[in-house]
C-alpha cells in the first residue's frame, strides 16, 4: 500500500468519524450529567432533514446547520421534559425519541429525497495543510470539522478545568449532594440535554449538507447507537471521543479499502463492520466490571426528583 | 392554581386508562397534523381507523399484521419486566426470517409432512441464537444489552441481504434479490377461505395466553415479577437473575424468530429483503402500550396493526408518505409515558390542598 493511499483512508476516516465525534461529544456531556439518552439517532435524523431542508430552501449551508442545531434542541426538550419533569423511564423515552425521530424526517423529507445541495466546500488551512501527511488529513477538509477540533479542545477545557464542568460531575455522580450545596440539579441536566440535541442536529447537518450531501429516508444508519457505544469506549472522557470517533470512522469505510485492495469480499458483509466492531469494543471494555464502575457516572439512568428532598 | 401531588397509592384506574388516553391524544395530535399539511382530518382518521376494519378482506390483512407484532410484543413484555433490555426483537426476526427459510429452500422439492415443522423449528432456532448471543455477551462480558442488540439488528439485516444476494438467491430470479418460492409442504396453512390469515396468527395469540400463563400462574412467573419490581428482594430471595435472563431472552428471541420464519413461510412465501416493515421495533410500543402484560399485548398489537394497515390506506388514498406510522407511534410512546405520570401522581387545586 502507497502512502498516497494511506493518506486518503486517513483523510477519509476523520471524515467519516466527524458526525460520531459531533453527537457522541453531545451524549458525553449529557450522560455526564446522570442522564441517558436514547434517542440520539431520532434527533440526528430531524438534524439531518431539517438541515437539508433549510440549506435547499434558503440556499445556504450554514442556514441549515443552524436550523439542524434549533431542531435537535427541540427535539432533545421533549425528552428532557418527560424524563425530568415527569419522571419517565429514560431508556423508553430515548427508545420512543429514536422511533419518533425516524419516522417525523422521513415523513417531512419525502418530498426532497434524491435532491441535491451544494454543501460545505473544502477549506486547506494554509500553512497547516502544507505539512505533509498531516496536513492532508487534518487541515483540508471543511469548517465542520475544524469545528469539531474547536469544540473538542473546548469541551476538554471546560469538563477538566472549569467550575462548571465541576458541577456537571456533581449532578452525575451524586444529584443529592449537589442539590444540598445549591446547584439546581434539574437545571444543569436540562441544559445537558439540550446541549446533546444541538450536537445531534450539528452531526445530523454534517450527513446532509457534507458527507453525502443528501437527503436519504435512514441515512445515519445506527450512527446514533454507534455513538452511545462510543461515549462507553471513551469511559465518559472527552479527549478519548474524539480518537475512538475517528477509529470508529476508519471500521466504517474498511470496506472501502479492502475493495480498493482487490479483496472480493460482499459488499454487505463488509458493511456490518461497523456494527461488529461496536459489539467487540463493547465487550473488551466492559469486561472489567469494576472499572467501568468507577467510571461511569453514578447517577447515570437514575431520575432525580428535588420535591423527595424537602 | 393548579398543582401537582404526590398519590399515596398507585393509581389502578390510571394504569388501565392511561393507554387509552395516550391513543386518543395521538388521535389528536392526528388531526392536528393532517389539517397543517392541508388534508382532512376527518377523511385521515377514516382512512387510519375504520378503513382498515371496514370489510372482511381487510380484516384479514389487519391480522396477518398483527402477528408479528404480537409475537414480538409478548417476549418483550417479559424481557422487560425482569429489566432486561431487549432492543432486539427486530434482528431476532429477521434472523427467524433467514434460519427457516435457509430451511424452506432445502425442502424446495419435498412433499414430506415433517418439511413445514422442521423449517419452523429453524427459524425459531434461529431466533435464539441471535437473542442468546447478546445475552451471552451481558451475562459474561457486562456489555450494555440495548446496545448489543441494537448492533445484532443492524447485522442480521447486513446478513439477510447478503444472503438474498448471494447463496439463497434464485437461480431462475433474473438476478433480483429474493429467494425462489418455496414449495407447498413448506407454506403455514391459511385458516380461513378468502383472507391471507395463516397459522402464524394463530400462533400469535396462542404464544400471548402461554406468557399470560407462566408469568401469572408459574413459579418462574413469579420470579420475574419480583425480580422486575423490587430486584434486591429478589435477589435476597435467592433467585437466580442469570437464570431468569436466559429464560426470557431466549423465550423472546423464539417468539420474534417465530414471527420471522411464520412470515416468510405465510404472507410473503419466499425470502424477500424487507421482510419487516420495523415490526420488532413497533413491538417495543406494543409491549408498553399493553402495560407488559401478554393478554394486554393482544389489544395493543390490534391497534398497532390497524395503524400500520392505515398507513398503507393512507398512502394509497390519500398519498401521505407511510412514515407518517412511524412518526405516530413514536407520539403515542410519548403520550403514554406522559400518562403515565399520572399513575403515581394528580392534579389537584391548591386551596383543597393547602393541609
Amino acid at each position: 500500500m502507497d502512502s498516497d493511499l494511506i493518506v486518503q483512508i486517513l483523510f477519509a476516516a476523520v471524515k467519516t468519524g466527524t458526525p460520531l465525534l459531533f453527537i457522541a461529544l453531545g451524549e458525553v456531556i449529557c450522560e455526564k450529567s446522570g442522564v441517558l439518552n436514547l434517542g440520539q439517532e431520532g434527533m440526528m435524523l430531524m438534524g439531518a432533514v431539517v438541515g437539508f431542508l433549510a440549506a435547499y430552501g434558503t440556499g445556504s449551508a450554514g442556514l441549515g446547520v443552524l436550523a439542524a442545531m434549533i431542531m435537535g434542541c427541540v427535539m432533545s426538550l421533549i425528552f428532557a421534559v418527560l424524563v425530568l419533569h415527569l419522571g419517565a423511564n429514560q431508556v423508553a423515552t430515548g427508545l420512543a425519541l429514536t422511533i419518533f425521530g425516524t419516522g417525523l424526517s422521513a415523513f417531512i423529507g419525502s418530498g426532497v429525497v434524491g435532491q441535491t445541495i451544494q454543501g460545505f466546500q473544502p477549506i486547506a488551512i494554509p500553512l497547516l495543510s502544507d505539512i505533509p501527511f498531516i496536513g492532508k488529513i487534518l487541515f483540508s477538509h471543511d469548517i465542520l470539522v475544524y469545528s469539531s477540533f474547536a469544540m473538542t479542545f473546548a469541551l476538554m477545557f471546560v469538563v477538566n478545568k472549569t467550575r462548571i464542568g465541576l458541577t456537571l460531575k456533581a449532578v452525575g455522580e451524586n444529584p443529592h449532594a449537589a442539590n444540598a450545596i445549591g446547584i439546581k440539579v434539574l437545571r444543569v441536566r436540562y441544559l445537558a440535554v439540550m446541549f446533546g440535541g444541538v450536537m445531534a442536529g450539528i452531526s445530523g447537518a454534517y450527513m446532509s449538507l457534507v458527507y453525502t450531501p443528501m437527503w436519504v429516508e435512514n441515512m445515519t444508519a445506527g450512527r446514533g447507537w454507534i455513538a452511545l457505544a462510543l461515549v462507553v469506549f471513551a469511559s465518559w472522557r472527552v479527549g478519548r471521543i474524539m480518537l475512538g470517533a475517528y477509529l470508529f470512522g476508519l471500521a466504517s469505510i474498511m470496506h472501502l479499502v479492502l475493495q480498493g485492495l482487490g479483496w472480493s469480499i460482499s459488499p454487505n458483509l463488509l458493511a456490518m463492520l461497523p456494527y461488529v466492531a461496536t459489539v467487540a469494543v463493547m465487550v473488551i471494555i466492559s469486561a472489567d466490571k469494576f472499572k467501568e464502575k468507577l467510571l461511569a457516572p453514578r447517577a447515570l439512568g437514575k431520575p432525580f426528583d428535588p420535591r423527595q428532598m424537602a | 392554581m393548579i398543582r401537582i401531588q404526590a398519590r399515596t397509592e398507585p393509581s389502578s384506574l390510571m394504569k388501565v386508562a392511561s393507554p387509552l388516553l395516550a391513543i386518543v391524544l395521538t388521535l389528536i395530535f392526528g388531526c392536528i397534523l393532517f389539517s397543517a399539511i392541508g388534508k382532512s382530518p376527518s377523511q385521515a382518521l377514516h382512512v387510519l381507523l375504520i378503513a382498515p376494519l371496514a370489510d372482511s378482506y381487510n380484516i384479514g390483512e389487519m391480522f396477518v399484521k398483527m402477528g408479528p407484532l404480537l409475537l414480538c410484543a409478548v417476549g418483550l413484555s417479559l424481557c422487560y419486566r425482569a429489566n432486561m433490555w431487549n432492543i432486539g426483537a427486530e434482528g431476532q426476526l429477521l434472523a427467524g426470517a433467514l434460519g427457516g427459510s435457509a430451511m424452506a429452500l432445502y425442502f424446495i422439492d419435498s412433499e414430506s409432512a415433517f418439511a413445514l415443522p422442521i423449517t419452523l423449528l429453524a427459524g425459531v432456532a434461529s431466533g435464539m441464537i441471535w437473542a442468546a448471543i447478546p445475552t451471552f455477551l451481558k451475562l459474561r462480558f457486562n456489555s450494555n444489552l440495548i446496545l448489543t442488540t441494537i448492533m445484532f439488528n443492524y447485522i442480521a439485516l447486513y446478513l439477510l441481504i447478503w444472503a438474498v444476494h448471494g447463496p439463497l438467491r434464485d437461480p431462475q430470479g433474473f438476478g433480483f434479490p429474493e429467494s425462489a418460492m418455496f414449495a407447498d409442504s413448506t407454506l403455514l396453512p391459511t385458516l380461513f377461505e378468502s383472507s391471507r390469515i395463516h397459522l402464524g396468527v394463530a400462533f400469535s395469540v396462542v404464544s400471548a395466553f402461554i406468557a399470560w400463563f407462566i408469568l401469572s400462574k408459574s413459579h418462574l412467573g413469579f420470579q420475574i415479577r419480583v425480580f422486575g419490581s423490587d430486584e434486591p428482594a429478589a435477589r435476597y430471595a435467592g433467585f437466580s437473575s442469570k437464570k431468569l435472563s436466559w429464560f426470557v431472552m431466549l423465550f423472546a428471541g423464539a417468539l420474534a424468530g417465530l414471527a420471522g420464519v411464520s412470515e416468510t413461510t405465510g404472507p410473503i412465501g419466499q425470502l424477500v429483503p424487507n421482510v419487516s416493515p420495523g415490526y420488532g421495533y413497533s413491538a417495543i410500543i406494543v409491549a408498553y402500550l399493553g402495560r407488559l402484560h401478554p393478554l394486554g399485548a393482544i389489544l395493543a398489537a390490534v391497534f398497532m396493526a390497524v395503524l400500520y394497515m392505515g398507513g398503507d390506506l393512507a398512502q394509497i388514498e390519500m398519498g401521505i408518505p407511510v412514515a407518517v406510522v412511524s412518526m405516530f407511534q413514536g407520539v403515542l410512546l410519548f403520550f403514554l409515558l406522559a400518562c403515565d405520570f399520572f399513575i403515581n401522581n394528580r392534579l389537584t387545586l391548591s386551596n383543597q390542598a393547602t393541609n
